[in-house]
């Protein structure tokens, strides 16, 4: 089993969620994150004062799947999300020991 | 006594009464949300407090007997209300003035916000109300006042609510010091929204508090109501239009500021002047108010939410500028420069900008100090760090 971390750009959400149904995900975790990377931060003014922001705000997506389902899904979200602008995001993966579903007790792939 | 303005008074005080909500929210959203609660409790907390001391004392200072400093105690927990009434039932005029006593204190919130203790803030307005505003408010709208007999004129109180406010502010802020972190940490606004919702409030409110000081149902209650909506319209666009021009955007937390500015500085003239003179100062206040934000970080003033560059400045600019366009073919009994009564009355204006700003500024700085120095007005920096919201009030604004 691998966990699938992705770090995208809030308004691209909804395009990356139809990609990874349509390709046969049954189910995502989403949280709002705020963070940098090459991106940098923003500038904005109040009154007249600039302030830095550096912390942007992104949304992370979490995705528990199949090993050899795994590098196909990296590429729908990778193309899904992809504006070919600076702040894309990033994904990551890396193993999962343990998976249960709380319900059944099922263990494993089954309980994906 | 007349149905007609009585009914129009009473309205009015419960529509100045509405402005300090409204403030509390044009605050609330300026701060860190972790202060957010401290800030809205200041404001309404002076409904609770100001309203009191009111009616013990404080109406019975600025209006009871004839001298021209401070009053007498005729007035005490009400007594001899009733023997004001006149056009308007003494207590219409009562109401209509405690409104203007709770929401001159809370102004001064914005220059301090984030770091005051809670006891001591109550401390700190309740003696200001009695020390501070009670006073002015006698010197301006009291026809025994120094201010009034002399000529000076303040429709609504740009002198005594609006440039009062600001020297205290100033005067708070000096004691207390910077926030924490101002200067090497960012501290923008946390939710503009709330500031619309509370500019929204305060310019509906602001009818109340410049056409109601007609006392009157009548022609210059019209002419005020007109001539603050076109101050706070030109304030707003005014602004912007520097705003514009020096950074590159129109924000809304400018046409907020600007519409707050424009408002402030028509309202010593709101009943004394007409035509195009309300465009003019709503644009030279929503003008100067913006490069007076520069100010506060020349001198190195945590004026944290421009207390100074809208209520002062533009209390002074109001102020001032009545002495060109007070016209008596609207109101009054005074010409401004441009309507041929020569520089008496912009004399006089200055005199009494200046009298109330000292007043209010080395009186402020006296009580300020004294509670800095006895039970500290300041909360301590873990408080600090932590937000006024918890340390002070064990709450939360945002469920988490």
């Amino acid at each position: 089993m691998k966990l699938i971390n992705a770090v995208i750009k809030p308004f691209k959400l909804d395009d990356v969620k139809d990609a990874l149904k349509s390709n046969g995900v049954t189910g995502i975790t989403v949280t709002e994150v705020r963070g940098f990377g090459r991106q940098g931060g923003h500038t904005e003014t109040y009154r007249g004062a600039e302030y830095k922001i550096d912390f942007v705000p992104k949304v992370s997506v979490s995705i528990v799947i199949d090993d050899e389902q795994a590098d196909a899904i990296v590429d729908v979200i990778a193309s899904a999300a992809r504006t070919d602008k600076i702040g894309d995001g990033k994904i990551w993966v890396t193993d999962v020991d343990r998976v249960v579903r709380i319900r059944t007790g099922e263990e494993g792939p089954d309980a994906v | 006594m007349d149905s007609g303005n009585t009914a129009w008074v009473l309205v009015s005080a419960a529509l100045v009464l509405f402005m300090t909500p409204g403030l509390a929210f044009f605050y609330g959203g300026m701060v860190r949300s972790k202060n957010v609660l401290g800030m809205l409790m200041q404001n309404i907390f002076a409904m609770g407090l100001i309203s009191t001391i009111w009616a013990i004392i404080g109406f019975s200072i600025a209006f009871g007997g004839d001298g021209p400093i401070i009053g007498n105690l005729d007035f005490a927990f009400m007594e001899n209300v009733t023997s004001l009434d006149d056009n308007i039932p003494g207590f219409a005029f009562f109401a209509f003035q405690m409104m203007f006593a709770v929401i001159t204190p809370a102004l001064i919130t914005g220059a301090t916000a984030d770091r005051l203790k809670f006891g001591s803030y109550v401390l700190l307005i309740g003696l200001w109300s009695i020390v501070v505003y009670a006073p002015a408010a006698r010197w301006v709208f009291n026809a025994n006042g120094w201010i009034f007999e002399m000529g000076a004129l303040d429709f609504a109180g740009g002198a005594a609510i609006h440039i009062n406010a600001g020297m205290a502010a100033l005067a708070v802020v000096l004691v207390i010091g910077n926030r924490t972190g101002h200067g090497s940490e960012p501290m923008p606004p946390h939710n503009l929204p709330l500031t619309v919702l509370g500019t929204g409030i305060l310019w509906f409110g602001w009818f109340g508090f410049n056409a109601g000081s007609a006392l009157a149902a009548d022609g210059v209650a019209a002419q005020a109501l007109v001539n603050t909506q076109l101050g706070a319209a030109t304030g707003m666009l005014g602004w912007l239009l520097v705003e514009r021009i020096k950074t590159g955007h129109a924000t809304v937390l400018g046409a907020c500021s600007g519409a707050v500015a424009g408002l402030v500085a028509i309202t010593p003239g709101a009943g004394f002047v007409g035509g195009v003179a309300p465009m003019i100062i709503g644009t030279v206040a929503g003008v100067a108010c913006y490069f007076a934000l520069f100010i506060k970080a020349k001198m190195n003033w945590d004026d944290s939410l421009d207390v100074i560059a809208v209520h002062l400045i533009g209390g002074i600019v109001g102020t001032l500028v009545l002495g060109f366009f007070a016209d008596t073919a609207v109101n009054g009994e005074f010409n401004g420069l441009f309507f041929g009564g020569g520089i008496e009355l912009l004399k006089d204006q200055f005199v009494a900008a200046v009298g109330i700003g000292v007043f209010s500024f080395v009186a402020t700085y006296a009580i300020a100090f004294g509670i800095q120095r006895t039970i500290g007005l300041r909360v301590d920096l873990d408080a600090e760090r932590v937000g006024l919201d918890q340390s002070e009030h064990a709450e939360s604004a945002y469920a988490s």
